[in-house]
């Protein structure tokens, strides 16, 4: 396959940043995108250019750091898959296919199509967690019963893999299905209780404080989010987040 | 614990924007009953919506939910303006080739802008039959204040803008049908009342309520029109 491809280059956080074209030929239909950035980047270097920055980890789908806003779409057409998961026989011969990072005031750009998410890691670190006492006494997981249907959903939830798909997606940046399905993972199980009211306040003031827009309920981050997280997480945090305002003294 | 406090975090805006937002639907059946009247012909039509008329502007309960739906729309546009500028800030550099209508639907998408062509209309609505009715030179009829006259009049083939009005209410009502389909299941959202087993009759009744009533408001106009040619 021969490509034309635009990509987003900006070198560093503070550069202005700009479109670049470039073409690639020889691409194979069964190449991953990312095997086909690489082949790219082979070329750029070569070449004696700079090659260009993008995250990557696994490449296996679990590990949520590739990102890339691929002709207009996170994780580009394909649904419920990353980008290490996109393969070029979802493109076609001859295309000409636009690159660029996920856009959000919360998500700076490091380098070219590399961004920063630690934005959502603070609001992990606000609330996204359970204190369990490490002595010794900890109480075995399984000894506490959970029925099925929670426990899957709450699994569910916790599939999240925080690549940031929503956020990039969202037309106002906003990150309510990424906070609300790890409030919902914890929200949805007896080891959560405790902390439930405390997590959810502490979560969503952090997402406030880190710039995320606000949720208009288009639906579009559950659309491309690459493992299916679902809306019905963002109502069960509009719900706690009320209750828990409603409580507080 | 909560540096923010409730009032100034993303959700309660969103909880003001769908309870203002749903409190307004309310707010249209009543209008809209009141309006269907204007399909009765005849001097019995005439005093029926005059009665309607007179009822809606002194009755203690109803000037009290009236005086909510003032509150209620100057909310949901400041909020909608909050809100808005937020979500813009959020997002400084935009995408140079960003498909938003793989994902979401057009209306979801664009409510910021139906609600401004909605806020215009009111504007115009209030002016040519709100000021006019509250503070305006009625003609009288029966003792009444005789709005229906004031209404057919208006859109009229006699009145030079009759047909610009008549356009012009139906296009508003168009801008109503779309914010009406995305916000009334929305504001459920965000109030987090979703459910798997009532969600899609939300959603239905949404849908049906959205399409429905800007419809019937809109032949209003239209009727009146044509039978006066």
């Amino acid at each position: 396959m021969d490509l034309t491809l635009n990509v987003w280059r900006q070198n560093g956080p503070e550069d202005k940043g700009h479109m670049e074209t470039y073409p690639v030929s020889g691409v194979s239909p069964d190449m991953s995108f990312l095997e086909m950035m690489d082949m790219l980047n082979d070329q750029i270097i070569r070449d004696g250019g700079d090659p260009v920055a993008f995250d990557h980890d696994c490449r296996e789908g679990i590990c949520g750091m590739c990102s890339m806003f691929i002709n207009g779409e996170a994780h580009g057409p394909g649904r419920g898959v990353t980008t290490c998961q996109l393969h070029m026989r979802s493109f076609k011969d001859g295309d000409s296919i636009t690159i660029e990072p996920w856009r959000a005031s919360a998500f700076p750009v490091v380098k070219d199509l590399a961004v920063d998410r630690s934005a959502f890691d603070r609001i992990i670190q606000s609330g996204g967690y359970i204190s369990v006492n490490t002595s010794g006494e900890t109480l075995d997981a399984n000894a506490i019963p959970v029925p099925k249907p929670q426990a899957d959903e709450a699994f569910s939830a916790a599939t999240c893999i925080g690549c940031g798909a929503c956020v990039a997606t969202c037309k106002n940046a906003s990150a309510m299905l990424f906070v609300s399905a790890k409030v919902s993972q914890f929200a949805l199980l007896p080891q959560g209780q405790p902390e439930r009211a405390s997590r959810v306040k502490r979560m969503v003031d952090q997402m406030d404080e880190e710039g995320f827009g606000n949720c208009t309920n288009t639906g579009a981050c559950a659309v491309e989010c690459p493992k299916g997280i679902d809306l019905s997480n963002i109502a069960r945090m509009n719900r706690d987040f009320l209750k828990a305002s409603a409580d507080s003294e | 614990m909560s540096n923010n406090g409730l009032l100034k975090s993303s959700l309660a805006k969103k909880y003001l924007m769908a309870l203002t937002g749903l409190f307004l639907c309310t707010f249209l059946v009543g209008h809209l009953a009141g309006n269907l009247q204007l399909f009765i012909q005849g001097a019995e039509g005439q005093q029926a919506f005059n009665e309607y008329a007179e009822f809606m502007t002194t009755f203690p309960l109803v000037k009290l939910l009236s005086y909510l739906t003032y509150a209620s729309v100057l909310f949901h546009i400041v909020d909608g303006i909050v809100l808005t500028t937020q979500n813009r800030k959020s997002r400084p550099v935009g995408y140079v080739k960003e498909k938003g209508s793989a994902n979401a639907s057009w209306a979801s998408r664009n409510m910021g802008v139906l609600g401004t062509i909605i806020a215009v209309f009111l504007v115009s609505h209030m002016q040519t039959f709100w000021y006019k009715m509250h503070f305006g030179e009625m003609p009288m009829h029966d003792g009444l204040k005789d709005l229906h006259t004031v209404v057919v009049a208006f859109f009229s083939p006699e009145n030079s803008w009759g047909i610009v009005a008549v356009l012009g209410y139906v296009l508003a009502q168009m801008a109503l049908a779309f914010h009406l389909v995305h916000g009334f299941q929305s504001g459920f959202q965000s109030l987090g009342l979703r459910h798997p087993k009532y969600t899609p009759a939300i959603e239905k009744t949404g849908y049906l309520f959205g399409i429905g009533v800007p419809l019937l408001f809109a032949v209003i106009p239209v009727f009146l029109y044509i039978t006066q040619l």
